[in-house]
């Protein structure tokens, strides 16, 4: 049993492809072919091909074969991923107030079929539409296997469509683009047999979106010995609320760091 | 001689069950301050107020509703339906789920017709303890005294319909085919803008607020750990139910930590914590807080009182009420809770009342004051 020289090892394989080594040589002999995830021990008969399966060969990596007999030969080759079967796509964040600078990014990442992460440059087209306007359109190569974007957001809240796309596969993700804080907090009263009936007009931020219904309204009711609150949620775009009030009293609003204007009502005959 | 012992033993054991049966509503330590608690036993007279209440509530305590309408004055202003639901309950209120567990009482004054004595009821509730001080008008009628029992102001709801706009958010978890994608719907953003660290009675204590900055609601925790010089943690707690875990949009809650029996002396580093998640939730019931005043109470005890009016068509069973309380710099001085144990029938208030330590009271300025609310078969 003699090993004439090294194997002949395939100057290129692609992932879940079967390939071929050659070896030089007569009789029996062991192979080893160690790899990503893979470890395999075989005997074979030198001189002649031997075919490595392709569920041998699905993880893209460096895989070193070794041929003993009455010594060992080894060698290695590379197993480059396949083409793209998958993207994945992640985008941040999921909600984003209008009219913020660099508040989105996205990062693509091509995976061949076996999960592998496709390294070969390729041309990912990353497309931003809200409503049915399209916000950007750029078109980034791949480094390493990944291309990334950053933008701003819009000025009209409401779902942003996020594409990537790289020759037939595309991911889709939305970004709830949410207005920012309320502007211009005005409110106004009514009494009735009860109580004062106050409520604000539509709030909407200072580009005009409505702020999201569910956002508290705090009302305030200061009289001069207490006070009454009241955390409303804004429905349809106005809070409501009633506060039962006897004397003279200011009633003001506020939501987060926006206060509203004041009405003061005199005490109740 | 043989029988001698086993009679000896029979006779000091009815010597001690008679003993037991009639001490009821006599245990206590402290001199003008008489205590009881739920023992059986055979009611005594009512020769003084004191045994009066005692034995109404021996009765009350075994649910003898009868024995106990029948020990109150004929001029209690209650039928015996009103004063069962005013003493064990309704609608599930907090109440319903509660047992006394024994009292204190004291006399306010006391001539030989009537009577009035200040009454600590302890009751022991599904939130934990919590202390009743009740004023008690008794008369003398007949051989005995009787406990006047005040009229109930039981809320009533007209028939009506409220109309309500529903809001609600609903949690879609999306699988990888989804516009949302899977698993890449942001937690809340939520921030803490207060902390601060004092020692109290019973230990140590950390507290402050919370805010929703978020435009989604928030399921809301926050966890303190109290590190030493030496960076070892002493311990860790969480804000428990001492914080609105629900919080809306922009909703800002106050939060307590406490560390029982932990020196604040031995601490160097607090490091804080908040955990939000997304989850479903409803913007309903609206609950207001009318009527806010810090006053001292009977005791003499700062007392946040005021009234809880649920704007709502709903009823809410257990209302739950989270103060802060401010120095004149707008820093959060203290924060306390209290449990209502009456049900907030629909467009109906209901009083509360939250006490603050005296060593803080002449620092606190101003308060803030939500409400959190639990009612059966909601999450």
């Amino acid at each position: 049993m003699t090993l004439a020289q090294d194997p002949h090892l395939p100057t290129s394989a692609v992932a879940g492809d079967e390939t071929t080594i050659s070896t030089s040589g007569n009789g029996q002999a062991i192979l080893y072919l160690v790899g990503p995830g893979v470890a395999s021990k075989r005997e074979i008969s030198l001189g002649e091909d031997i075919h490595l399966p392709s569920r041998e060969l699905q993880n893209a990596g460096r895989y070193v074969v070794s041929v003993c007999s009455d010594a060992c030969r080894s060698g290695s080759f590379y197993v480059a991923a396949a083409e793209p079967a998958s993207l994945t796509f992640l985008v941040h964040p999921s909600r984003v107030p209008v009219g913020l600078s660099d508040a989105i990014s996205g990062v693509a990442l091509p995976f061949d079929p076996f999960h592998n992460l496709v390294r070969v440059p390729m041309a990912i087209t990353f497309q931003l539409t809200s409503g049915k306007t399209a916000m950007m359109s750029r078109s980034v190569q791949t480094q390493d296997g990944v291309a990334w974007f950053r933008t701003s957001s819009g000025k009209d809240a409401g779902v942003l469509h996020v594409v990537a796309a790289v020759d037939e596969l595309s991911a889709r993700r939305a970004v709830q683009q949410v207005a920012s804080e309320p502007c211009n907090l005005r409110i106004k009263g009514q009494r009735t047999p009860k109580a004062i009936l106050v409520e604000t007009e539509p709030v909407r931020d200072c580009s005009g979106n409505p702020v999201p219904d569910g956002t508290i309204v705090t009302f305030t009711a200061a009289e001069a010995d207490g006070k009454s609150t009241v955390d409303a949620p804004i429905k349809q775009g106005v809070a409501r609320a009633q506060i039962i009030v006897t004397k003279a009293a200011v009633i003001s609003a506020a939501s987060g760091v926006v206060m509203g204007n004041e009405l003061r009502l005199g005490a109740q005959p | 001689m043989r029988f001698a012992l086993p009679i000896l033993l029979v006779a000091v054991t009815v010597g001690l069950i008679a003993a037991a049966l009639f001490g009821v509503g006599q245990a206590g330590g402290t001199v003008g301050i008489a205590a009881g608690s739920a023992l059986p036993g055979l009611t005594p007279n009512a020769g003084t107020p004191e045994q009066a209440l005692a034995n109404l509530f021996t009765d009350l305590q075994r649910r003898n509703w009868n024995r106990a309408f029948a020990a109150l004055s004929k001029t209690s202003g209650v039928d015996e339906p009103s004063f069962i639901q005013d003493w064990a309950g309704a609608n599930g209120s907090l109440r319903t789920f509660s047992n006394l567990e024994g009292y204190d009482s004291r006399p306010l004054h006391a001539t030989s017709d009537d009577a009035q004595v200040r009454v600590r009821l302890h009751w022991a509730t599904p939130v934990g303890p919590v202390e009743d001080v009740r004023d008690f008008h008794l008369t003398h009628e007949g051989d005995g005294w009787k406990v006047v029992w005040p009229k109930v102001e039981a809320p009533t709801v007209p028939a009506q319909v409220v109309p309500v706009t529903y809001l609600r958010w609903d949690l879609i978890s999306g699988g990888a085919e989804d516009g949302w994608g899977s698993r890449n719907v942001d937690s809340p953003h939520v921030r803490i803008i207060s902390m601060n660290a004092v020692e109290s009675a019973e230990g140590s204590v950390v507290m402050g607020e919370v805010v929703n900055e978020d435009t989604i609601p928030a399921f809301v925790n926050v966890n303190a750990a109290l590190v030493d010089g030496s960076g070892n943690a002493i311990d860790d707690e969480s804000s428990f139910d001492k914080i609105a875990h629900v919080l809306l949009p922009k909703q800002v809650s106050p939060y307590r930590i406490d560390f029982p029996n932990i020196n604040l002396k031995n601490v160097k580093n607090v490091r804080m914590d908040v955990k939000a998640t997304l989850v479903p939730a409803s913007a309903d019931p609206v609950i207001g807080v009318m009527d806010q005043k810090l006053d001292p109470d009977v005791q003499g005890k700062s007392v946040l009182h005021g009234e809880l009016l649920n704007q709502s068509g709903q009823t809410v069973n257990i209302p739950h009420v989270i103060a802060s309380f401010y120095d004149s710099n707008g820093k959060v001085v203290w924060v306390a809770d209290g449990y209502v144990d009456r049900s907030l029938l629909p467009q109906t208030s209901e009083p509360f009342a939250v006490e603050i330590p005296r060593t803080l009271a002449g620092k606190v300025q101003t308060f803030h004051v939500v409400v959190n609310q639990y009612s059966l078969g909601k999450s």
